[in-house]
This record gives structure tokens, sequence and C-alpha cells, in this order.
């Protein structure tokens, strides 16, 4: 059979299909033996078809009526990525229960609030880490009434009066099957199209996580319509990695899986993700810039560690990749000479590095979440990897806007993913209306009615445009972040930010200038890449502290805000952003201490407050500061660590005066 | 002091049973030095019992003896209730003990997967020609095997260094890599001589972590040597304190963290 009338052997049961169960039982009967999971244990990819799954989710929903759950209950998913878990939500689902996938590195006052927010009763609990999380948050939360884990380790000796493991539940749902599968099937032919299907917790740079609903709806219409528009079908790969709580991995590894059939692979732990990626080869990807960034930094430095000839074969070919190959994946006429070079060095080159990387099989795949350096996109998309990027929120299932093939670019998100509306307010705010537009913040109508209208357009919180001939949208900065400087010119801290963070050595930055008259900056530097150039320049360190306050590393940072700094006095509605003086901030900035959310995002306001001595003397001029941080450890006791960091000032480039008064 | 021989309760209610191992009188020389000094105490199955003093107290002479590297020139070691014949190293490997070594001692040229199928030596049956030719019992041999050394690598959760040469690795995880090539022996009694020796503070808490597991899922009697004091007092059911080659205390860590003898031997004793 070939790929087509597969695609279209998937599109005949479109009708009727409402629900993860009903699409479940479609896989299942249109090609039951074909691989539905995958996943790497004991060394080994152990496999499950799409009839094996099935079986599994139907055992664990008849556990799941053993031990009580009615219909409405929130069950709550906290582990990493496993097909037991992923198996656990659907089979909540047909329970008629609601999913409620949570971050599994949350520390336990996070998971407190979130529990009690959405009342879940049962929860399902990775290994013994979680569930003695669980356990703690259990003084203060009092409704949960069983506890459920994938990972027997370690697990003998707790009291099991209210806990049990998964397979155990399963062993019995199997056993009951003939008590329950009545009431069962009764409640998967109850879900109707506009019941929830999940429910996701968004990570919130400011206040308390809200609980997205998504229906049935949302996720199947959103499912569909991104499958379409990149021609996904059941003989995708992909590899699961990211946080189940975030609303990308529910659409990318149930969502579309279940619609297109493809088969899931899931890691066999965080720490072999990328050995794990080169064995799956995945055809259809999805990873924040982070991931590229940091394979990009790897095979530099691997580069750099390699014999002349193969160093020279690879910046050759590398150029001519850059020229050319950018082009090539565009469909764009090239010169049939390039076009053999190209091919010579695919052969040569590009076909080995995609191979070492994983992405030999890439046939699309998306990057979003953050702005990505422009050099990292090329690169990719030179090699020939179809490298796109998606603009999307819980609240919109995803999708807002994406790129088309043929129309990629570093410095867009695209144009509106299908039946996705799109407007700008008078502010530059950008608004949304589409099938994918959640249906409420759980327990929240306030939150709800301000982010939500009644005709349906949803606030996004950033500010951005539509280029008038391209039709793509550009993303400026949250909208909430952008202010005015005090000569009254635009204060976009994302814009410069970003700028800086393209630099392998620059981790992270925070800008700040809002109401001021000059922008300064915090600067995180990068420790693999900055760790790397010291090994190679018998720079000696002891320890991050130590990396961060070396002159020469200093130096270097130096070079690099001057370089932005260059590039955004060019910029006429920014240059006042460049930055004047800054410090690279002794410790990482950190989820665990809340200076960031668990997606890595900064919380601004946070941190301006945490770190106040240090900005103070960042504008008073002082040459340098002692700080003294409280840190927070992987097992949550607090620390403090001191420093006294020294204050960089950087070359910045005259602005002629704005016209922007005259106008 | 406990000594019905039927075992004992933990707190935590793990059943400890009868007696493993037991030293009786155990006096140890090099030349004119003594290291050992007429020490006796046993070793209950399922318990995880440490061994620890200052410096030079003859810690890591005594696990020597328990491995039967050493032979001491009076006492008698019983194991599982027979007196212990004199035995060359891998006939106490071959009774069921592992152990790790405070110096590192794995194949550093090795992967990590290589490195702890050595451990496995003892349940190979074919021969190096058999092996070399790679055909029908050697290859099942092997898988079996494998199986075996891949869910200790999942227990240990070094699966990322799986493939890695252990010459590359951190201190801290080429202890784990020793401590999972013994494990892969499947040993009645595992010996860990200073499991935490050199170790930052997380990785200590790891170490731990896995020591209880070990304990907790494959209920091996553990018998290990650490002076890191709160690690063991943590760890441990029951301690012997030695100096100078003497026992001094033995029994569960509270008795033994307030026994006059103990307090003096660490901290030292004033002179008021």
């Amino acid at each position: 059979m070939g790929r087509r009338e597969r695609l279209a052997q998937t599109q005949l049961g479109a009708e009727g299909m409402d629900s993860l169960p009903a699409l479940l039982h479609r896989n299942v009967t249109q090609f039951g033996d074909a691989p539905a999971y995958r996943e790497k244990e004991f060394g080994i990819w152990q496999c499950w078809t799409w009839a094996e799954a099935a079986k599994e989710i139907r055992a664990i929903a008849l556990g799941f009526l053993e031990l009580g759950v009615e219909k409405g209950d929130h069950i709550a998913v906290i582990g990493r990525n496993r097909p037991a878990h992923y198996w656990s939500m659907v089979a909540a689902q047909m329970a008629g229960a609601v999913p409620v996938p949570l971050y599994q590195d949350a520390v336990a006052e996070e998971m407190t609030y979130v529990m009690e927010h959405c009342g879940a009763k049962y929860v399902v609990c990775g290994d013994q880490e979680q569930v003695d999380k669980v356990i703690e948050i259990q003084e203060n939360v009092h409704q949960i009434k069983h506890i459920l884990y994938t990972d027997k380790r370690g697990m003998r000796k707790y009291d099991h009066s209210q806990m049990n493991a998964l397979d155990d539940i399963k062993a019995e749902g199997r056993a009951g099957h003939a008590r329950f599968d009545a009431e069962l099937d009764k409640r998967i032919s109850e879900i109707t199209y506009d019941d929830t299907c999940v429910m996701l917790y968004t990570s919130g740079t400011t206040g308390k996580p809200k609980g997205v609903v998504l229906s049935n709806r949302n996720v199947i219409e959103s499912a569909k319509n991104s499958a379409d528009f990149d021609h996904l079908n059941r003989n995708e790969d992909i590899l699961s990695y990211l946080p189940m709580a975030w609303v990308g991995d529910f659409i990318f590894s149930i969502g579309q899986a279940y619609w297109c059939g493809f088969c899931v692979n899931c890691p066999e732990s965080a720490d072999t993700m990328m050995t794990d990626l080169r064995e799956i080869g995945p055809t259809y990807f999805f990873a924040p810039p982070r991931v590229f960034e940091t394979q990009l930094t790897n095979v530099m430095i691997r580069m750099e560690d390699a014999g002349k000839l193969k160093q020279r074969m690879f910046h050759h070919f590398m150029a001519h990749a850059k020229k050319v190959g950018g082009l090539l994946l565009d469909g764009k006429p090239v010169g049939f000479g390039d076009k053999l070079k190209y091919a010579l060095g695919n052969l040569l080159v590009y076909g080995p590095l995609k191979d070492t990387l994983g992405y030999g099989r890439f046939r699309v795949g998306y990057t979003a979440g953050e702005a990505i350096g422009p050099e990292i996109f090329d690169f990719y998309r030179s090699l020939g990897i179809n490298l796109k990027q998606l603009y999307g929120q819980t609240e919109a299932t995803v999708f807002i806007t994406v790129q088309p093939d043929g129309e990629v670019r570093a410095d867009t998100v695209g144009v509106p993913a299908p039946d996705v509306e799109l407007k700008i307010d008078d502010k530059g705010e950008i608004y949304y209306r589409s099938p994918g537009v959640f249906v409420e913040y759980y327990n929240n109508p306030d939150s709800t009615a301000s982010t939500k209208d009644a005709e349906g357009w949803v606030a996004t919180g950033d500010a951005g445009f539509i280029e008038e001939n391209s039709g793509h949208l550009r993303i400026i900065d949250r909208a909430k972040d952008v202010g005015k400087m005090a000569d009254g010119s635009m204060f976009a801290p994302k814009y410069v930010e970003n700028k800086l963070k393209f630099y392998p050595d620059i981790l992270e930055v925070v800008l700040f200038g809002n109401g001021k008259d000059r922008c300064v900056a915090f600067i995180n530097i990068d420790l693999t890449a900055v760790g790397n150039w010291a090994e190679r320049n018998n720079v000696a360190y002891a320890s991050y502290q130590e990396l961060t306050a070396n002159p020469r590393v200093l130096e270097t940072i130096k070079a690099h805000v001057e370089a932005v700094n260059k590039s955004v006095a060019a910029d006429e509605m920014l240059s006042g952003c460049q930055v004047h003086r800054f410090v690279v901030l002794h410790k990482e900035l950190d989820a665990d201490d809340g200076e960031m959310t668990r997606t890595r995002k900064v919380r601004r306001g946070f941190v301006e407050e945490k770190f106040s001595d240090i900005i103070a003397a960042l504008y008073d001029g002082s040459p340098s500061v002692s700080t003294t941080t409280e840190v927070t450890y992987e097992d949550g006791r607090k620390g403090s660590i001191s420093a006294t960091l020294a204050i960089v000032d950087a070359p910045v480039v005259p602005v002629a005066q704005h016209k922007v008064a005259a106008e | 002091m406990l000594d019905n021989s039927e075992g004992y309760v933990t707190e935590d209610g793990r059943k400890i049973g009868g007696v493993v191992m037991e030293m009786k009188n155990i006096t140890l020389r090099f030349g004119g030095v003594v290291a050992i000094k007429d020490i006796s105490f046993d070793i209950r199955e399922g318990e995880i019992r440490a061994i620890i003093g200052p410096n030079g107290a003859g810690k890591s002479s005594m696990l020597n003896v328990i491995s039967g590297f050493y032979v001491p020139q009076e006492g008698e070691v019983w194991f599982h209730g027979s007196k212990r014949p004199q035995m060359r190293p891998f006939e106490v490997a071959q009774q069921g003990i592992a152990r790790t070594f405070q110096n590192i001692a794995l194949f550093e040229g090795m992967s990590v997967l290589d490195n702890v199928m050595t451990g496995r030596l003892g349940y190979m049956k074919t021969n190096i020609f058999q092996q070399a030719l790679w055909k029908g019992k050697a290859e099942a041999e092997e898988t079996e095997n494998r199986e075996a050394v891949e869910k200790i690598i999942d227990f240990l959760e070094i699966q990322h260094i799986r493939k890695t040469p252990v010459s590359r690795l951190p201190y801290g995880l080429k202890k784990r890599v020793e401590l999972a090539r013994a494990l892969a022996a499947e040993p009645k009694l595992l010996l860990l001589d200073e499991p935490m020796a050199g170790m930052n503070v997380e990785e200590k808490e790891d170490m731990s972590r896995f020591i209880l597991d070990v304990n907790d899922e494959f209920g091996t009697t553990i018998a290990l040597i650490e002076h890191d004091m709160g690690v063991v007092m943590d760890l441990s059911d029951r301690v012997v304190v030695m100096d100078y080659g003497k026992k001094i205390g033995d029994g569960t860590p509270d008795e033994v963290r307030n026994n006059q003898e103990v307090i003096d031997a660490y901290l030292g004793v004033s002179h008021d």
C-alpha cells in the first residue's frame, strides 16, 4: 500500500470521530498491527501496536472504574513521557474523567496549588519521587483518594491502603472486566465532542497557574487541521520527550498521534534523549530553540576536535549549504552545478551529520516558544532539514500561526493556521479566534472573561504586527513587557535579549529600562560553550561563579553586547534599547528559585525584585556590587551564595534625537 | 546488643534474618603490625551492617578478611553456618560475595556495559572458543546475561552512559558503575568499601538512596565501610566501630552514637 492510499485510509474515518477513545477504536480496526507506542527499556525498544495499546488502555480504564472513578473526576498524571502515562490519560477519558498532566519537576508547593485547584481525587505518578511529593502535599490537600504509580522501585515499604501500582490496577481491571465492561462502554458512548478532553495548567509568568480546559473539539479540530497542513500521516515517527504537562506534547503525542495514527516513541530517560533521537530518527519533530542551539554548539565543539581534512571538508560544504541549501528546501531555482555540489556535500557531510543528529528521516519539524537565532535556524535548513516556526498558546490548543513550506523565515512566525482568524488591536496586541480556542479557565470565570470575549476572540498578551506584503506575523514582545523609555521611545526587551541570546556564549539575558533613560542588562553565560572555551584557552576555573567573574569572559561578553548595540541602533524604532551597562550574574536563573517558569521563561518582575540591589548598582554608576542570593537546591533545601559582581560599561552607538514627538 | 538467633525487626519494619556471616576472634598481623585485634561480630541476613572508624582503624583490612583476600592469623570466619576454609578470591565470589573498592577498580578502556557484564562471569558457562564463534549456546547465554545487566543499569539509572568508556566518566558515576558490576554478580553479601569517599553532597545522597534501594529491592545483605559518620548512621541497621584495630562499639546507630568510647575516638578526649 502506498503512502497516499494509507493517508486516504486514515482520513476515511473522519466522520463521527469525536473523542480519543473513538479515534483509538478507529485506529485499532483500520491498522491494529501498526506500531502505536515504543519505549526504550532495558536497552531495547519495546513496541506496542494499536491493538495492544488499546487493550492496555482499556484495562487501565476498567481499573479506574473498580477504584471508583466517577464521571467528571480529575485524574492528575505526574511523570516523564512513558506509554503508561499516555495510556492513563486516554483511559481517564474513557472512564469519563478529566486527565490533568502536571509538570513532574514542579516543587511540592507549586503542585499543592494545582492539585487543590483541580481537586484531583486520583493521581498517577511516575515513580517514588513523585509519590513522595504527593504524600507531602497531602498534608494540605485532602481530597486525594488514591495514588497510582508506574515504577515499583522503592515502593514496597509504603502504606498501600490508598496506593497501588498501575500494573496491579490494570490486572484488577482485567480480572473484573465482566463487572465493569458494560459501565465502561456506556461511559465511552456518552462522551461528546464538547466534553472536556484534557485540562492543562499554564506555567504563568505572572501569578498562579491557570487550568486551561480543552474540549474534544479543540483537540481533534486542531490535530486535524495541523495534520492536513503538513500532510502528516500514519507513517510518521515522533519522539516524545517534552513535558507531558505542556499543551504541545498533548497535541503531538496524543491529538495528532491518534488522529493520524502515527507512532509515539518514548526515550529511555531524560538523559538519553539525544541517543534515542538518533536511534528513532523521527520524521516529525518538535523542539524548543534551546535543543537546536545545544546540538549546534555540540557539533561545533566536536568539529574543533576533528582532524584537519574533516574540518576543511565540513567548512567548505557548510559554506555551500548556506548558499543554496535553504533555496533548495524552499523549491527555488538553483544552478545545475550548485545542485551537483550540494548532492556531493550531502553524500560526504550533510547526510552523515544529519544521521548523527538524528535527523536522517526528518520530514517536517517545528520550533517555538522562544525566538530562534537566525544562524541556528539557517544552519538546520541549509542541511535540508525542514525546520519551521510556529506561534501558539495553550489557550489556542497550540496553533495560531504556522509557516507553510516554501515560506520559511527566521524572523516571522508564519501565517494564520487553518481556520484561525487573526486581528491586531490599536496597541499592537494580537488577538485570535479558532476552533481550538479553549473552553474556559477552570474555576476562574474572571480570568476567562478577561482573556476571551463574547465573540470568541482571545487576547494573546503578545504584541506584534502582520507584514504587509507577505501576510506573515511578526512578534515583538509580550504586550505587557513593551514599555516606554523616559524619552518616550519604545522599550521592547525581548528584541534585544534575543539578539544577545543568539551568541552561543550567552544563555539568558534580562533587559531593564522601562521608564528609565537607558537600558541595563543581566547576563547568564552558557556553561557548556564558555567552559569549553576556557578549557581551550587554559583558563582555570573551579566553579560557575568563578567563571562568570573571569575578566576575559567579561571582555568577550562585552564584545557581544557592543555588536548587538550596533545592530539595535540601526533599528529606528528600538534604538533606545541599547545596553549601557551589564552584569554577568553569578548564578543561572532557575525555575527552582522562581526566577523562571517551568518552560524556562524569565519571570521579569520577580527577577527585578529579587536582584533589586544589582539593578540599583547598574544605574548608580558603581563599578561593582556585592550581593547575597538565596538558592534552592534540587532537593528543596535552601542555601545562599554571596558574590561581588563587576559591572561592565558597554560602548553604545549615539542615536540622533527621535522624531517621534514631531509626528 | 541483639543476640537472639531469630533476627530482629528494624525501625522501618524490615525483618532481619539469622546470621549470614560470623567473625570469631579475628586477629590479623602484618609482620609486627597488628591491624586487627581479636574482633568478633556477625552480619545478619538482609541487614545493612556498617564498619566505621577513624583513619587507620583497620576497616579495610576487616573488609578484606570478610572477602577472603586476607587470611587472619587467628580466629575463624563462619559463612552460612560453616567455617570457611582458606580460599582464593574467585572461590569467594562463587560463594556469593561481591565487593566494590575504595580506589575504583574498573576496566578504564571498556564501556560501562562491558564492565558490568564482567560481573556476570560467574554465570557464563561457555568457554572462550564457543564465545569466539558466537554460536548457539554462547549467544543465548550472552542475551540472558545482558538482560540481567540491563535490569541493573535501569535500576542504577546509568542508561545514558551505557556505551561510554569508563575512563571518560566522573568519579561519582564510576562508583555507581562499580556498584553495578558488583550487583551483576547477584551477590548474597555485598561489600562496599567507602562507597561515598570523595563524593559531593548530592552524589552521596544518590549513592545512599541506591544502597537502600538495593537492600530493599533485592534483599541483599550489605556490609559497608565508611568514615562519614552522618551517612553511616542514616543508612545502617547496626554498626561496628573500630579504633586502632580494636572493636570499641557494636550496636544500632543510636547505641553507638551514645557510646562514650566512640565519642572519644571520633572527637578526641578533652584533657581538662
